[in-house]
C-alpha cells in the first residue's frame, strides 16, 4: 500500500493540538507503518517537497503570515482538517475580537502592566514581522476547509480515528463522549 | 452616599449570599456600582474585587457608570420587530435625542435595548426604570418623553388605563394584559384560597402528597419534564440541615409570558404549590426568583406573602402542623436569560454571576448553599395544588399517558388573539392555530429560540422522531416516537412558548438571526462551544443570505451544531437550533441562497485586514513571496 502523506502545521495556536497527536502513544508506530509526514514541526521540513494527501491545521489566523501558510498548505494538500478550537473557531487568540487592534497594541506594547522594558515605547513595524490581522479568522473563512475535528484539545482517540478513517477511506463515528473542550 | 451603602451592607448581615439584593438596593439609591463602591463590598463581604466585579459585570441591569434618570430599554425580540419596533426606536432616538446605547447629557434618558422582557402578545413594549409601557408606538413614545420631560412621574405617563385582573391591584398598578384567553383546570377561579393548606394538607403524610404527585403523572413545566414527584422523592431522601424549595419565576425565554400571567392572577395557588412541597420534602427555606422584567409584581407578591404569615401559613407549625416550619423569600434577578437554569439560578441565588453548575452532582443533592434543593416552575407548583385538591386520578383524567393534565401556552406573532390558552396535552397544533385565529401560517416557533421551527408539514402528521434528535432540552432525554404533532413530552414537548410567522415573514433574515443574536448576547461565555460557535454560525447564516453561500456551508453549520451538544447547559446545548431546525424544515430557503456553481467562497480581503493594524504601528502594506 502507498502510504499517504501528511503535513501539519500551528497557526495562531498553542501547539496543544500536536501535544494530542503525540498523545495516540506507541500507535504512532502504527501510524508511521501507514503515512509518512511532509511539512510539519515534527520532522521540521519547513516546505513541501511533494504532493501531500491531508494536511492538518491547528490554530487560526492571527496574521499575514498565518494566512500565507494556510494558503501553502491549501495549494499543496488534497483534503484540508481544521483541528481543534482555535482552528475551527479562532478559540483564545479570537478573544482579541471584540477590541479594536489598535488598543490591543497599545495595551501590548506601551500600556500593559508587564510592559517595562520598552522605554522608547517603540511599536513592532519591521518589514520582517508578520503583519497583523484586524480580527482573528477561523481557517474556514480564509480558504475551504474539508474536516473539523472540535474539541480543546481534540482528545487523541478522536485524531486517530479521524486519521485513520481518511487513510482507509471509512466513515468515522464521532459520538458525544469524544468531543472534549478545556 | 458611602453611609448608605454601608446601611445596605449591614442590613444584609455582610452576607455575600446577598449580593443580588445588596446590589439591587444600591442600584436603587445611586443607580450604578462604581469601582470605589465595589472595592468597599469587597472589604465588606470579605470577598475579592474580581468577585464582586463578576456579578456586577455580569447582569443587564446593573451598571457601573452613571444612567439616566429614566433608562428605557426597549424589548429586543423578534414579536417587537414583528409590531413596528423600528419605527418605535427611531422616535425614541429623536425624542430623546440620543442614539441607543447612549445617555444623554442632561442625564435625563437613557436608551437600551434588552432581550424579550415576556410581553410578547403586547409588544413592542419597553420597561422604563421598573414600569412596563406596552403597545408603543410613535405617537405614544412622543407623549410619552415629552410628559416626562415636563416633570411628570412614570405612573403619570401611563397613557390609557391599568390592565385586566390584578394587573389594577393598588399594590400593582401596571397597563399588562393578561390575554387569557381560554382556561381550564389551572386557570380556574373556583378555588378557594388557601384551601388546600387549611383543609386538606393535614389529612396526607409527606409521603401520601409524594404518591399522589407521582401518580399524576405531574412533569416539570418549564420545558425539561422531568417527573415532579420523583424530584421531590429524590429531595426527601437527601440528609441536610436545612431543605430549599425554590420557584424558578426567571421566565426568559423568548415568548413564554404564562408565569408573568400565574403570578398576577394565582399568585396564591404558587406559594401554597411552595408549601405542599416544602411539606412533602421536609423543606424549611423557600425561595422565589423573579425575574427583574418582573420586578412591577413584587410589593404585590410580598404583600401576599405577609397576610400568608399572618394566617400562619407560613412560619412556624404551619397550620398547626407541628415542627412544620417554612417561609417564603423572593429573590429578584437583574436580568440574565441563562439564570433560568436551575443551577445558575442558584449561582445566582448566592450573589454570584449566573453560570451553570457542572453536574452531578444536582440541586437535589447540592444546590443552594450545598443543600438538597428541589427547583419548580410556577405552574408545576401551581398544577400541585390543583392535584392534591382534586385527586391523581382526576388529574390524569387530562391529557394523554404520557403526558397528564393541562399545560399554558404562551401564543404570539401573527395570530388574532395572542395571550395565554391553558390546552389539554394531546392538544394538536391544527387546533391551537384554529383557537388562537392564525391563518397564513408559515412557520412556528416552538418552545422559544432553544425549541424549534416547524412548518406546516408538521402541524398534523409529520413523524417526530427526526425533530426529537434536535430537542433535548437541558439534557433530557425524550422517547424517540412516532406520533402526529400533537403538544406532548413524547412528540413535540414545549414549555409553553409558540411565536406564529404567517407567510409576508422573512424566516432567516428576520427571524432566525433576531434568535441567534439573543444565544450570542446571553451566552455566559464559560464553555467555549457556546461562546463562540452560535456566533460562527450566524456569521456563516449571514453569508449565505449576503449571497456569497456554498453548498457545504449549509453542511458545515448541521455538523458544527452537533458540537454544541458537549456545553454544560441547556442554553449552550440548544444554541444551534435556530439554524439547526430551520434546515431541517426550511432547507429551501437556504439551498435559494447559495451559489449552484461555486465550491468555496469568502470575503476575505488580507490588504485590508492589515490595514489598521500597519497604520497604528507605522508601515507600509507589503506582501513578500517566500514560498
Amino acid at each position: 500500500m502507498v502510504k499517504k502523506v501528511i503535513a501539519t502545521t500551528s497557526l495562531a495556536g498553542c501547539f496543544g493540538c500536536h501535544m494530542s497527536l503525540l498523545d495516540i502513544d506507541e500507535r504512532i508506530l502504527d501510524l508511521i507503518e501507514l503515512v509518512e509526514f511532509n511539512k510539519s514541526p515534527i520532522d521540521d521540513i519547513k516546505k513541501f517537497t511533494k504532493r501531500v494527501d491531508i494536511g492538518i491545521i491547528e490554530g487560526g489566523c492571527c496574521n499575514s503570515e498565518n494566512v500565507e501558510v494556510l494558503k501553502y498548505f491549501r495549494e499543496n494538500c488534497d483534503v484540508l482538517v481544521s483541528l481543534g478550537e482555535c482552528a475551527i473557531m479562532g478559540g483564545l487568540p479570537a478573544l482579541r475580537n471584540g477590541i479594536p487592534i489598535e488598543e490591543c497594541i497599545q495595551e501590548a506594547y506601551i500600556d500593559g502592566p508587564t510592559v517595562q522594558l520598552n522605554s522608547k515605547k517603540i511599536l513592532p513595524n519591521d518589514p520582517e514581522l508578520p503583519m497583523l490581522l484586524d480580527n482573528v479568522y477561523p481557517c474556514h473563512e480564509i480558504v475551504k476547509i474539508d474536516y473539523f475535528l472540535p474539541g480543546c484539545p481534540p482528545r487523541a482517540d478522536l485524531i486517530w480515528d479521524a486519521l485513520v478513517a481518511l487513510i482507509t477511506g471509512k466513515e468515522m463515528d464521532l459520538p458525544y463522549e469524544v468531543v472534549k473542550f478545556d | 452616599m458611602k453611609q448608605k451603602i454601608n446601611q445596605i451592607i449591614s442590613d444584609y448581615g455582610a452576607d455575600r449570599n446577598r449580593l443580588m439584593d445588596i446590589l439591587l438596593d444600591i442600584h436603587d439609591v445611586q443607580g450604578y456600582v462604581d469601582k470605589e463602591d465595589i472595592k468597599l463590598l469587597s472589604e465588606s463581604l470579605g470577598i475579592s474585587t474580581a468577585e464582586v466585579n463578576e456579578t456586577v459585570s455580569f447582569y443587564h441591569f446593573f451598571s457601573d457608570k452613571p444612567r439616566a434618570k429614566f433608562n428605557i430599554y426597549l424589548n429586543n425580540g423578534i414579536t417587537a420587530h414583528m409590531s413596528g419596533r423600528q419605527a418605535v426606536k427611531e422616535a425614541l432616538e429623536h425624542a430623546c435625542g440620543i442614539n441607543f446605547g447612549q445617555v444623554s447629557d442632561d442625564g435625563m434618558f437613557g436608551l437600551f435595548d434588552t432581550s424579550c422582557i415576556g410581553m410578547n402578545d403586547q409588544d413592542p413594549a419597553a420597561l422604563i426604570n421598573d414600569v412596563v409601557f406596552t403597545h408603543l408606538t410613535p405617537y405614544r413614545v412622543e407623549k410619552l418623553i415629552s410628559g416626562l420631560r415636563e416633570g411628570k412621574e412614570l405612573k403619570e405617563v401611563i397613557y390609557e388605563s391599568y390592565g385586566d385582573g390584578h394587573n389594577a391591584d393598588p399594590d400593582v398598578q401596571s397597563m399588562v394584559y393578561n390575554h387569557i384567553r381560554k382556561g381550564s383546570i389551572l386557570l380556574n377561579k373556583d378555588y378557594e384560597r388557601f384551601e388546600v393548606l387549611k383543609k386538606e394538607l393535614a389529612k396526607y403524610s409527606p409521603q401520601d402528597v409524594i404518591q399522589t404527585i407521582e401518580d399524576s403523572n405531574l412533569r416539570g413545566r418549564g420545558g425539561a419534564g422531568f417527573p415532579t414527584g420523583m424530584k421531590w422523592r429524590f429531595g426527601r431522601l437527601v440528609d441536610g440541615e436545612h431543605r430549599i424549595i425554590i420557584c424558578n419565576a426567571d421566565e426568559g425565554e423568548p415568548g413564554t409570558f404564562k408565569d408573568r400571567v400565574m403570578l398576577t392572577e394565582f399568585p396564591d395557588l404558587v406559594f401554597e404549590g411552595m408549601v405542599i412541597a416544602a411539606y412533602a420534602t421536609g423543606a424549611d427555606i423557600g425561595l422565589v426568583y423573579l425575574r427583574y422584567e418582573y420586578k412591577y409584581l413584587l410589593k404585590y407578591l410580598n404583600k401576599i406573602l405577609a397576610e400568608m404569615r399572618k394566617q400562619n401559613l407560613l412560619g412556624k407549625s404551619i397550620n398547626g402542623v407541628k415542627d412544620f416550619n417554612f417561609d417564603i423569600r423572593i429573590q429578584l434577578g437583574a436580568g440574565a436569560y441563562v439564570c433560568g437554569e436551575e443551577s445558575a439560578l442558584i449561582e445566582s441565588l448566592e450573589g454570584k454571576r449566573g453560570e451553570p453548575r457542572d453536574k452531578p452532582p444536582f440541586p437535589v443533592e447540592k444546590g443552594y448553599r450545598e443543600l438538597p434543593t428541589i427547583v419548580n416552575n410556577v405552574e408545576t407548583l401551581a398544577s400541585a395544588v390543583r392535584i392534591l385538591k382534586n385527586g391523581a386520578e382526576w388529574y390524569s383524567s387530562f391529557g394523554t399517558k404520557d403526558s397528564t393534565g393541562t399545560k399554558l401556552l404562551s401564543i404570539s406573532g401573527d395570530c388574532k388573539f395572542p395571550g395565554i390558552y391553558e390546552v389539554e396535552w394531546g392538544t394538536s397544533i391544527t387546533e391551537v392555530l384554529e383557537m388562537c385565529g392564525a391563518d397564513d401560517v408559515q412557520a412556528i416557533q416552538v418552545g422559544g429560540p432553544s425549541g424549534m421551527l416547524i412548518g406546516p408539514r408538521d402541524f398534523d402528521n409529520l413523524t417526530s422522531s427526526e425533530l426529537m434528535k434536535w430537542y433535548k432540552p437541558s439534557g433530557m432525554m425524550v422517547a424517540e416516537k412516532f406520533f402526529d404533532r400533537k403538544l406532548s413530552y413524547s412528540d413535540l414537548p414545549t414549555g409553553g412558548s409558540m411565536i406564529i410567522f404567517n407567510n409576508d415573514r422573512e424566516l432567516l433574515r428576520d427571524v432566525v438571526m433576531n434568535f441567534m443574536d439573543f444565544f450570542i448576547e446571553e451566552s455566559c461565555g464559560s464553555c467555549s462551544t457556546c461562546r463562540n460557535l452560535p456566533f460562527i454560525m450566524k456569521k456563516k447564516l449571514e453569508k449565505i443570505l449576503n449571497g456569497h453561500g456554498v453548498r457545504q456551508d449549509i453542511d458545515d453549520l448541521l455538523s458544527w451544531g452537533k458540537t454544541l451538544k458537549v456545553s454544560r447547559c441547556g442554553l449552550g446545548q440548544t444554541a444551534g437550533n435556530p439554524i439547526l431546525t430551520s434546515i431541517l424544515n426550511f432547507r429551501h430557503l437556504y439551498e435559494q441562497h447559495v451559489q449552484a456553481m461555486a465550491d468555496y467562497d469568502n470575503l476575505f480581503d488580507i490588504t485590508k485586514s492589515v490595514e489598521a493594524a500597519n497604520k497604528f504601528v507605522g508601515r507600509k502594506t507589503e506582501f513578500h513571496q517566500s514560498n
